[in-house]
């Protein structure tokens, strides 16, 4: 029990049907209702043409293979119209037959189109929401969940959302109106007869309540068991180094044998399960069968029944199974799609905290006036990030900031950004908090270019443009040109359409760097928040960036978190962050007179670009 | 797809499934006694259609009395039981061996697996090869299992029910027996389509779970740039795209089993036609002609399964060749054959103008180092020039070349394997911890520790405290299933792991970054007397960590650039001392 607990949120299996879920997830079939009442009505059609087919024989039976003396008179209203010569009768009885095979063909084939593609359609809307539900969530979210799982939640768990719709809750109804149907029948021919046939109903009950009993347990092991299969591979086989320098094979070989064994376990209670289920429900069938040819047959030879009626309900009863053993199969499709449900809307349900104010107050200019006046924040708790920091940046201004790892440098862009909140103090952008500031007007403002420089796969030309529209080609060249890169896409046929791979895997990190450059430029962003990447890149490149940079700074506002020799040197003003606090602040020349934390900082990381890089200490 | 072509082909399919040859041959009891059970499910169940055949005619005629009637009756039950015995007996033993090749198969590839090294494990990812011991596994077993039952069964059943059947009438079986083929290759050929119609839509699938991924993970970029309503857009495009074609695929997909019931509505209707008319002529009797129909219904599942198990037949054969590929991989890695190892490690290493290239780069170039039994060697260096490469070398995580690597003055590969590793205690850059206790994270190369080897070794490495202070001590669970472990905490368990070793090695690849200096000072401590009697190999990027070491290299770009002691390397004014003076600040900026 303790182990499947581990493995809580993917794994859990909840109710079969819970109202709550039901109901909201009814909602999103609401704009289809037409659609979904149209499967209704094929499928009762479906249910009770297909019902009838065993019908055919009972009336040819009785009409004319072996006629009885007295015709049945509940057949009386078919009877009247047939021929009494036996051969135009079941040439006619073909025909009907045939016209309604092909009627069940055609009403299955739409209705399964029909839900089909309604489910498909429930499912587009569902994940678009999660995605733009997911576009909304603040960053802090983020922090706390991996990746993977919020990609599974907009994709695998509507899929199997889908299952259960498609596959699940109209072939229940259709398979329930089928029986209803086989049901009626039975009881308008002989009710006796109908009656002992479903005599043997609750015991199929009870040994499907018994198998999904044993088979739940069997399958909830057989879950743990596979999620424990691939703990232990993904560990042992991104560790095998570990595992072989430590001479630990035969060790991992032996506790491999044991998860795999009790996944071999959980698998054979499953078989097992499965191996008298089926056995059983065709016993109990056969049973069914037995009861009708004994007293169906005494029946006939007492002349309370037909020959045609003891076949129909033996046709009739080979029918009736399948379903009922379907409905068990659906049970759990149900499940795994109610545990998804609960999953994707317990994302949507997380509130959005980082919003734009019900009234935002507009901004007079677009000077780009930049303070922090008395902030505090923390990520979590009272672990303060920043310390009562306060700063100002004149518009047009570049400001660096410098500091030792771990001095808070990245939360002052995250938090000018209003990635987050701050718990203490204020930051104003042009004089105005920019908590009441509207947040896409806020962000537009400012051009970002990330430490790591993040590529989306697509083109050069859709990374520097975006999703922005308004970037036409020619800004799109523009800007590459203006960070140097233009003798780059000159060296390629597709110029700025050339490729991208996923994280720009085939561009070197300084083509990386100065797309990114380029991004920010083609936004013409008021603000520029820069972190300058660390890693080092060749003398030529160097140069590149370095101009690159002053095209960007010139004209704007900008933050810089710098890295590079020449950015402190060109910086307007330096603010020095240590431990969370703002330490100094001035110009390259002042600080470094200063002999304080700066001068350090300069020694440790900046002196080594004065002398050439002799050797990269990172 | 490009290989599909070829499965396409029966014998390819074949030649890519025989690998499972030894596998069946040691179940072919299972074999053997599944085809038994099975044809006497198959008896019973063609038994029943008879009985009721009898049933009727008797009672048609009206010539039964009624406990002629529920003799009948008994004899259809007892049928019925016989079948259900059997095929009870047939599940569980055709499909268990199903699960136990699986098992074996598994057992057998991840073993294999422990022999292939470093160089295999850069070249794959891990999430490819777990795709092969999960997903690939499951379509080899899906062939062994329904694969084999329903063929088994097919070959079984047909000819004996059409055998029955030509007895009652061989005109009639002749006629009605036409649809039936077709119900096979329509399963075959729409399972193909959907198959195929599936394939494309698990690209679109991946392609909208591609952008979801990257959106994700550039969050930040697309907030600031306000791409939102951009991303929703583009979003919106290849949710659209993979709707479109869903709606492709339905089109067959909802053909399948409404085409499935047409096919066998079509048997009966040839049935009661054409059965019809021969009741009507007097050739076969009414129960002859519910026989039929029974019979009918009967082929049709065993039709539609026989269409069904070729594709698993086809996508078990592609698992199968993917699988084989990784068995079939050699471990590049292993005792030299034939060879006479010695039979102890003193610990002398020496690196004999040792030229190194990893996939065509080179690595490591001219090292000539000898490191003698007992002492310490410090290797520092900016990241990339190949300090950590050269401790791999040693405990043939890679090879180098014949002869430039020596341990006590033999070539590494004249060591057994195993004692060589057994002679090294290794704390890697990145801490490996399992998710596991930290008393076997900590006993992970030394099993037979007793709880005192292991509190002392967790003294040693500066751990001992922290363990005391969890509930459950050295049971705490550590990794997915446990506590976060800090990164300082993980290298401290690393260090104890390997100290709990006893090695005559001692390998410590920047084993100390995440700790602060104070820790670092304590753990370096408790170690010196680790060290005393063990050859140590010590990579570090501070200072503080090497200071007292017998020797130091400083490594660049794959040379030895400077060696010496801390002092000589301090008077030489070269990295090594710039690497000082950076500490000396930085411990200065700690303080402020």
């Amino acid at each position: 029990m303790s182990d499947a607990a581990h493995y809580h949120e993917e794994e859990a299996l909840g109710k079969v049907y819970d109202a709550r879920l039901a109901r909201r997830l009814l909602r999103y079939a609401r704009p289809y209702r037409g659609a979904i009442a149209a499967a209704v009505v094929l499928t009762i059609l479906f249910a009770a043409l297909e019902s009838v087919v065993p019908l055919f024989f009972k009336v040819a039976i009785d009409q004319y293979l072996a006629p009885t003396s007295v015709p049945d008179p509940k057949l009386a209203f078919a009877t009247r119209h047939l021929p009494t010569d036996p051969w135009t009768g079941l040439r006619l009885l073909t025909g009907l037959f045939l016209g309604v095979l092909a009627a069940t063909f055609i009403l299955e084939y739409t209705r399964a189109r029909l839900t089909l593609l309604t489910g498909q359609r429930v499912m587009f809307d569902l994940r678009r929401e999660i995605f733009g539900h997911l576009q909304r969530l603040p960053i802090a979210f983020f922090d706390r969940n991996p990746v993977g799982r919020l990609v599974t939640r907009a994709t695998t768990d509507v899929d199997s959302l889908n299952e259960a719709f498609s596959a699940g809750i109209v072939a229940i109804f259709g398979d329930i109106l089928m029986l209803t149907g086989y049901v009626a029948i039975l009881f308008y021919f002989d009710w006796r007869l109908a009656l002992l046939c479903m005599s043997v109903l609750p015991l199929i009950g009870l040994v499907t309540m018994l198998f999904r009993r044993f088979a739940r347990e069997a399958f909830r092991r057989t879950r743990v068991a596979i999620a424990r299969i691939n703990a232990f591979l993904n560990e042992h086989l991104s560790g095998m180094s570990v595992v072989q320098l430590f001479n630990r094979e035969q060790h991992a070989a032996r506790q491999f044998d044991q998860i795999n064994r009790r996944n071999l376990e959980a698998w054979r209670s499953a078989i097992l399960a499965h191996s008298w289920f089926y056995p059983a429900i065709e016993v109990i069938s056969l049973l069914a069968l037995a009861v009708i040819i004994w007293r169906g047959g005494i029946h006939v030879t007492q002349g309370t029944a037909t020959t045609g009626t003891v076949i129909m309900f033996l046709l009739y009863a080979m029918r009736f199974f399948r379903p009922i053993q379907d409905l068990s199969e659906k049970y759990g499709i149900l499940q795994q799609a109610m545990a998804a449900a609960e999953r994707i809307f317990k994302l949507l349900d997380t509130p959005l905290t980082i919003t734009s104010p019900a009234r935002p107050r507009a901004l007079p200019t677009r000077a780009g006036h930049v303070e922090f006046r008395d902030v505090w924040f923390a990520y979590g708790g009272e672990d303060w990030v920043l310390r009562d920091v306060s700063f100002v940046i004149e518009p047009g201004t570049m400001a660096a900031i410098v500091g030792h790892t771990g001095a808070g440098k990245t939360t002052i862009t995250n938090l000018l950004l209003r990635f987050y909140d701050v718990q203490k103090g204020q930051i104003l952008l042009d004089g105005v908090d920019v908590r009441e500031q509207d947040l896409e007007a806020l962000r537009r403002r400012f051009g970002i270019v990330l430490q790591d420089p993040f590529l989306f796969s697509g083109t050069i030309a859709s990374n520097v443009r975006l999703g922005s529209a308004w970037i036409n080609d020619e800004g799109v060249e523009q800007a590459l040109e203006n960070v140097n890169l233009r003798d780059f896409l000159r060296s390629r046929a597709e110029g700025i359409h050339q490729e991208v791979r996923e994280r720009g895997a085939t561009l070197s990190t300084g083509q990386k760097q100065l797309i990114s450059f380029a991004r920010a430029l083609a936004h013409e962003p008021a603000l520029l928040v820069l972190d300058e990447a660390t890693s080092s890149v060749d003398t030529q490149t160097e140069f590149q960036i370095r101009a690159a940079l002053e095209r960007l700074v010139t004209g704007r506002t900008s933050l810089v978190i710098a890295h590079r020799l020449s950015t402190v040197q060109r910086a307007d003003n330096i603010l020095v962050f240590h431990k969370g606090r703002l330490r100094e602040q001035g110009t390259h020349q002042e600080l470094l007179a200063q002999r304080g934390i700066y001068s350090k900082l300069y020694q440790l990381q900046y002196r080594d670009q004065e002398v050439g890089a002799v050797a990269d200490d990172d | 797809m490009s290989d599909s072509a070829s499965i396409r082909r029966p014998n390819h399919l074949w030649e890519q499934l025989r690998p499972l040859g030894p596998y069946l041959r040691r179940h072919r009891r299972a074999l053997l006694l599944g085809a038994l059970t099975l044809l006497g499910t198959i008896v019973f169940s063609i038994a029943a259609p008879m009985i009721i055949r009898a049933a009727i005619d008797s009672f048609q005629q009206g010539v039964s009395s009624p406990s002629q009637l529920l003799g009948y009756a008994g004899l259809l039950v007892g049928a019925a039981l016989g079948s259900a015995f059997f095929r009870f007996w047939t599940r569980w033993i055709l499909i268990g061996m199903s699960r136990d090749i699986e098992y074996e198969l598994r057992n057998d590839l991840f073993q294999h697996l422990e022999l292939l090294s470093a160089r295999f494990y850069s070249d794959w990812r891990v999430g490819d090869l777990m795709t092969r011991a999960t997903n690939d596994i499951t379509h080899v077993r899906m062939v062994l299992g329904p694969g084999v039952m329903y063929t088994a069964n097919a070959l079984i059943m047909f000819p004996l029910i059409i055998a029955v059947m030509l007895s009652l009438d061989w005109h009639l079986t002749l006629l009605v027996l036409i649809p039936v083929p077709l119900v096979s290759l329509s399963m075959r050929t729409l399972g193909k389509r959907i198959h195929d119609y599936s394939e494309r839509i698990q690209a679109k699938f991946s392609a909208l779970t591609a952008r979801v991924q990257e959106n994700l993970a550039g969050v930040r970029l697309l907030r600031a740039f306000t791409q939102e309503k951009a991303e929703e857009q583009a979003f919106d495009n290849l949710n659209r795209d993979y709707l479109t074609e869903s709606a492709r695929l339905i089109r067959f997909q909802a053909m399948l089993w409404p085409a499935l019931g047409i096919l066998l509505g079509i048997s009966f209707l040839l049935v009661f036609w054409l059965g019809g008319r021969a009741v009507l002529d007097g050739r076969i009797t009414v129960g002859d002609f519910y026989a039929f129909s029974h019979f009918l219904g009967m082929l049709i599942w065993p039709m539609i399964a026989l269409g069904w198990v070729v594709n698993l037949f086809e996508r078990g054969a592609a698992s199968m060749k993917r699988i084989e590929q990784l068995l079939t991989t050699p471990p590049d890695i292993a005792d030299r054959a034939g060879a006479d190892p010695p039979a102890s490690i003193q610990g002398a290493i020496e690196f004999r103008d040792l030229h190194f290239r990893y996939n065509g780069v080179p690595v490591l170039e001219g090292i000539n180092l000898a490191i003698p039994a007992g002492t310490t060697i410090a290797i520092v260096g900016p990241t990339g020039s190949g300090k950590s490469t050269l401790t791999h070398l040693v405990g043939r995580l890679y090879d180098a070349p014949d002869g430039s690597v020596l341990v006590d003055g033999q070539p590494v590969k004249a060591h057994r394997l195993e004692l060589l590793r057994h002679a090294i205690g290794y704390v890697p850059q990145e801490t490996f911890l399992f998710s596991d206790s930290l008393r076997a994270n900590i006993a992970l190369g030394a099993t037979a520790a007793t709880p005192e080897q292991i509190a002392r070794a967790a003294h040693i490495a500066g751990l001992a405290d922290d363990i005391e202070a969890f509930p459950k001590k050295y049971d705490t669970l550590v990794g997915e299933r446990g506590i976060t472990l800090s990164g300082g905490q993980k290298q401290r368990t690393a260090i104890a792991r390997a100290i709990l070793r006893n090695p005559r090695i001692l390998i410590l690849d920047d084993a100390l970054s995440s700790v602060d200096t104070h820790t670092e000072e304590k753990i370096l401590r408790g170690l010196t007397t680790v060290m005393r009697e063990r050859t140590t190999i010590l990579i570090s990027h501070r200072v503080s960590t090497v200071r007292h070491a017998d020797q130091i290299v400083v490594l660049n770009e794959g040379r030895i650039v400077e060696r010496g002691t801390h002092e000589e390397l301090l008077a030489r004014g070269g990295y090594y001392s710039e690497l000082y003076q950076k500490q000396l600040i930085e411990e200065e900026l700690e303080r402020e």
